[in-house]
């Protein structure tokens, strides 16, 4: 790979008129957390997330750098899990550094938004999904490439719409994330007609992946867990911390589908698509990283390529002219996703296709035929400009 | 989203009882990306006369000079299969890098340029030997390829990088880079040489570049009412010999823009079937064949009104056409 780039390089620098030198740098974070296993051994324990999406997108930018005379480089920065995320985005400021990918969990991400260093710098959020941060706790620095949290509920109870499944039955874990992804659910269902017809909280602790006889008990649990459903078409499930959901499809008290966290799922990316040309990054993600492409690769990697981009078509890496262009109607990146993706002014949330698949195949994207919006289809997920607080201007 | 079968069937009536189709000894050839066959189509009866199974996910595919072989990009088997057409066999494979996607001959004859999508390179087969001769490193996604009239200059486009890059064909170097709309796919040139036109599926453009100052000149975007603009995806261009109209494929909003090549302005839509990609010419130019992927047809527009005549079922997820006289 990289002896491909500086092939490119050396045969494009002769033929280039018009180059003026940019040198881009571009400062990933992220923070070494303990994460909880998946639930299923065919879930990958997945090394590294977010910094190869990165790594990737910096490749990518190279490549067309080389014919203009713009350079990249990546500085990563992965924080051991004590280590103060303030004090090192104050060091890479004081270095001169305003690019940032933020692969940070919440309450990182927020420090280094509200540190006062941060306001020539521009952060690429491309992990968190907090509904939060569109509505009312806005930064004019950050952009988010990752999809709010009702953007993915959005998307998922379109499809269930769409297919007429409308009854839904919410069965929620207990901790501070799934409520929020069943608060997401029950505003996405008063959204688009579906209704909420029945909820039951699950607040069982965690328990082990691997244990003896374990389904024996799981068969008896979980009919138990999910009997108070009554007429419904669909189990709803909100376990984001991947306590109990993955073990609902098959053993449910009623015989219905499930989706929600698991089951049917709404996804930035997955390895089950192929479409929109999409079979070319996934081969070239597995060829640098030797694993399957997830959503924090994703995340970061539309980050790299949004700075990637506004430094080509603006021919400099002036963060007050990127964050100009960024927001414009001019800007515009392709992201596998059938079609152009640009960030929503107010929120700087970028609009894009949500997914919808199983573990094995892609079932569909949203947003779904019919549901309109008077500026682009894409903004039927998510929270809107009236609903949000946020006016970034 | 189903007008496309509407269109088709109303098309057949009128065709059959008007019986004014021109007649041609043409022999249509579309690849299937997803039925990984050819499917052979009789120009004059407008009948499927065969299907023949090829490799994995064929999609660009070009006649060879004297019509004789046809070539193939067979994408997930990383090659490029021969078809004699005489016979309908296949009959050898060449060289390609990792999954081919387009590739154009040259005017001459002689030589075959293939974009390599995985590998960020152009790749050059000396037909005669059937040997890869030279391999060019380009922008990230290679798709587009277009050779200029005299075969002194190749276009590839790139996907990712958004430029069509000039590859001077003696020395195998990079000339020039051009930034153009998102996605670029197909580069095709103007007869008389004097343009480059550059569709953009993902931006919506066809950009139009002029050659020798490699440079911009013009912009055509797209525009029908009821349609969302994102379905408005750009992606087959076909220009006429004498420039006086042009056709772009706009994918799945199921329509063929008509252009005037002179003056750069839309000048109608026609309704196909869905996801339209790929166009191919007759050799008179009297007929426009379309590829409509999702709705597994091919479309046949009547260059002189602009109206679509008939759609004729193929296989599974049709691509690319070439026709033989």
């Amino acid at each position: 790979m990289i002896r491909l780039c500086t092939t490119v390089v050396l045969a494009i620098l002769a033929a280039t008129t018009a180059a003026r030198a940019v040198d881009v740098e571009i400062v990933f974070l992220s923070r070494d957390q303990e994460e909880r296993l998946p639930l299923s051994f065919v879930d990958p324990i997945v090394e590294d997330p977010g910094v190869w999406g990165a790594r990737l997108a910096l490749d990518d930018n190279k490549t067309t750098g080389g014919f203009l005379g713009h350079t990249y480089s990546l500085v990563e920065r992965v924080l051991a899990a004590d280590e103060d995320i303030a004090a090192v985005f104050e060091e890479e400021r004081q270095s001169g550094r305003t690019l940032f990918i933020s692969d940070l969990p919440r309450d990182d991400l927020q420090a280094i938004a509200e540190h006062p260093e941060a306001s020539e710098a521009l952060i690429f959020n491309g992990r968190v999904g907090d509904d939060d941060l569109r509505i009312n706790v806005c930064f004019d620095n950050v952009f988010h490439t990752a999809p709010s949290r009702s953007m993915r509920t959005d998307a998922l109870v379109q499809f269930l719409v769409w297919k007429r499944w409308p009854r839904l039955y919410l069965v929620s874990g207990t901790q501070e994330n799934d409520v929020a992804f069943a608060d997401a659910i029950r505003r996405s269902a008063e959204k688009f007609g579906a209704q909420v017809v029945a909820e039951s909280d699950y607040a069982y602790s965690a328990i082990s992946r691997r244990t003896d006889s374990g389904h024996i008990q799981i068969q008896d649990q979980m009919p138990l867990a999910t009997q108070e459903g009554g007429e419904y078409d669909v189990l709803v499930v909100a376990d984001e911390n991947e306590v109990f959901g993955e073990y609902l499809p098959y053993n449910t008290y009623a015989a219905r589908p499930v989706a929600g966290t698991h089951g049917l799922v709404a996804m930035s990316w997955h390895r089950v698509l192929e479409q929109w040309g999409s079979t070319q990054i996934q081969r070239r993600f597995e060829q640098v990283a030797d694993r399957w492409m997830e959503e924090r690769d994703y995340g970061a990697w539309l980050g790299v390529r949004s700075i990637g981009e506004a430094v080509t078509r603006l021919n400099s890496a002036d963060a007050a002219e990127m964050r100009a262009f960024l927001r414009s109607p001019d800007f515009e990146i392709g992201g596998f996703k059938g079609v152009g993706l640009s960030y929503r002014s107010w929120d700087q949330q970028m609009r894009q296709p949500v997914l919808i698949a199983n573990k094995r195949v892609l079932v569909s994207a949203s947003p779904q035929p019919g549901f309109l919006h008077e500026r682009t289809p894409l903004d039927s997920l998510g929270y809107d400009e009236p609903e949000s607080e946020c006016r970034l201007q | 989203m189903k007008n496309g079968g509407k269109v088709a069937a109303l098309a057949a009536g009128v065709g059959l009882v008007a019986g004014i189709w021109p007649a041609h000894a043409l022999t249509v050839f579309v690849s299937n990306e997803q039925g990984n066959t050819i499917s052979v189509i009789d120009g004059e009866t407008q009948e499927v006369i065969n299907e023949i199974a090829v490799g994995n996910r064929p999609r660009g595919i070009a006649l060879g000079h004297d019509n004789r072989f046809l070539y193939i990009c067979a994408s997930d088997d990383n090659t490029i299969q021969v078809m004699d057409t005489e016979t309908l066999e296949l009959v050898d494979t060449l060289p390609s890098g990792p999954d081919p996607e387009l590739l154009v001959i040259a005017p001459q004859g002689d030589r075959l340029y293939v974009a390599n999508e995985d590998d960020n390179l152009v790749t050059v087969i000396d037909l005669e030997t059937r040997e890869m001769i030279a391999e060019i490193p380009v922008g990230v996604e290679p798709e587009g390829m277009g050779v200029s009239p005299d075969g002194k200059i190749v276009v590839n486009t790139s996907e990712t990088t958004n430029m069509a890059h000039f590859i001077d064909t003696d020395s195998y170097e990079i000339v020039g880079n051009v930034l153009v709309g998102q996605r670029p796919r197909i580069a095709e040139f103007t007869s008389d040489g004097s343009e480059v036109w550059v569709t953009a599926e993902i931006g919506g453009t066809v950009s139009v570049i002029d050659p020798v100052g490699m440079e911009v000149m013009r912009e055509i975007s797209f525009e029908v009412a009821g349609v969302e603009p994102e379905a408005l995806q750009p992606v087959g261009v076909k220009i006429l010999e004498d420039r006086s109209k042009a056709y772009v494929a706009l994918g799945p909003s199921n329509r063929v823009a008509v252009i005037d090549a002179q003056t750069h302005e839309v000048l109608d839509y026609i309704l196909v079937g869905q996801r339209v990609w790929q166009l191919e010419l007759t050799p008179d130019e009297t007929t426009l064949y379309t590829s409509n992927g999702v709705s597994n047809d091919v479309t046949l527009i009547d260059t002189a009104t602009d109206t679509a005549m008939v759609s004729i079922p193929v296989g599974s997820f049709p691509w690319g056409i070439a026709i033989k006289p």
